[in-house]
């Protein structure tokens, strides 16, 4: 038997920038409501959405991540010949072969990186930063850009006022890289497959293909109590986990950045996980929608923009989603 | 040992005010959660898991759009509680 060479990697990773692009175009509930019978008042007592971002035709999936890798990179300090690895967390690019990742990974001037898109929800982010982490420690990349982006505003049904107004586009990007002391927790992840039915695309491709034109598009739709209560409570365990696997508690914590799928969702979470006063609350959906895989990204950007979060900051991280599919870890914030 | 539904609905009525912050003696039998108190789906959901966790009974989502008053939440913690 051969004696096989290991790779060399890093003791442990850590996220070395992040970058974010939300369309040009926000939308208000008032635009929501030239096809749904609600209110101002309803949709933002029920979700905390105030306005979200949908984007034009030229801000495609592959545009809005091009621009979100390149400001974390500049982010990071590291050029794009560096990136060895580029994932890209998605639901929402109707082109599926080839991956877009590839196109985003030649747009940005990577070269021959390992490129690839995966499909885990809002909790993707969470699934591709993992898979990043894996790849800088067993030294089969020595950084990667995971990208989280959507544009939920081509699979939302706009006659739906149960979902109407919940969704936004966006890209959300991070650097990961090799880091001398953990700065990426354990995750605690995992799936429920017999609750594929709470959140889902209303019809399959093919099916939209072979029935009447009067089908609709397809969209995505929810049992929105159950989610609800799985979000709310269900998480908050998973959460607690992953506190408990990085070895600290929510006194520990500086901030707390769960998916940014409503409002109150993060508050009942908040409550039921107890987190202590000072710990700054990602509430970004209020102006961003839910942005499913890109929610988190983009909420981390911009509490470093404004400076409500800061570098070093102890932060975690929870996405959860479709599938249902979860990721919760601890990090340390670019 | 358990509780009768004179307790269940005081119990109910403490969950509402802590969750939808209504009035504890505004919570009474006939009070429909949506329409009397001001409880959404959402809150509904929150007064709902306050509820399995006091009286140790579990309302599976399919049960809890079929409680729409103070009194149908009574009546099926009083029949499920273990």
């Amino acid at each position: 038997m051969s004696k096989i060479k290991p790779a060399k990697g890093s003791p442990y990773a850590r996220i070395l920038g992040v970058g974010g692009y939300r369309p040009t175009r926000v939308v208000s509930n008032e635009v929501i409501l030239e096809t749904i019978d609600s209110s101002d008042e309803w949709i933002r007592s029920r979700s905390g959405i105030a306005t979200r971002h949908w984007a034009s035709p030229q801000e495609t999936v592959a545009a809005m991540s091009v621009e979100a890798s390149g400001k974390a990179l500049a982010d990071a300090g590291i050029s794009p010949e560096q990136i060895g690895a580029v994932i890209v967390s998605t639901v929402s690019h109707f082109k599926q072969t080839p991956a877009v990742a590839t196109e985003i990974a030649h747009r940005i001037g990577a070269v021959k990186p390992a490129a690839f898109d995966i499909s885990a929800g809002c909790a993707g982010f969470g699934y591709g930063l993992t898979l990043a982490k894996g790849l800088v420690v067993e030294g089969s990349a020595q950084y990667v850009l995971v990208i989280g982006v959507e544009r939920l505003s081509d699979l939302t049904d706009l006659e739906d006022r149960a979902t109407a107004f919940l969704f936004g586009d966006g890209a959300g990007a991070v650097v990961v890289g090799p880091s001398d002391e953990p700065a990426i927790g354990p995750t605690v992840w995992g799936s429920e497959g017999d609750k594929s039915e709470t959140i889902k695309q209303t019809v399959p491709w093919d099916e939209y293909r072979s029935t009447d034109s009067d089908q609709k598009f397809p969209a995505i739709t929810q049992e929105g109590q159950a989610v609800f209560r799985w979000a709310v409570f269900e998480m908050a365990k998973v959460a607690q986990q992953a506190l408990d696997a990085a070895g600290i508690t929510a006194e520990d914590l500086d901030v707390f950045i769960p998916h940014q799928a409503n409002m109150r969702i993060i508050d009942s979470m908040v409550k039921t996980l107890k987190l202590p006063e000072h710990v700054t609350v990602a509430r970004d959906v209020e102006t961003t929608g839910n942005t499913s895989a890109a929610s988190i990204p983009l909420a981390m950007e911009r509490l470093l923009a404004t400076g409500a979060a800061k570098s070093g900051d102890t932060a975690l991280v929870i996405g959860f989603g479709a599938g249902l599919v979860y990721a919760a870890t601890v990090v340390t914030l670019p | 040992m358990a509780a009768t539904q004179e307790e269940i609905v005081e119990g109910l009525a403490e969950i509402v005010n802590e969750i939808a912050g209504i009035p504890t003696e505004d919570v009474a039998i006939e009070k429909s959660f949506t329409d009397d108190l001001d409880v959404d789906s959402l809150s509904m959901v929150e007064v709902v898991v306050a509820a399995e966790e006091r009286f140790d009974v579990k309302i599976p989502d399919e049960d809890v759009k079929n409680l729409k008053t103070v009194g149908d939440a009574a009546d099926y913690i009083l029949k499920h509680q273990a």
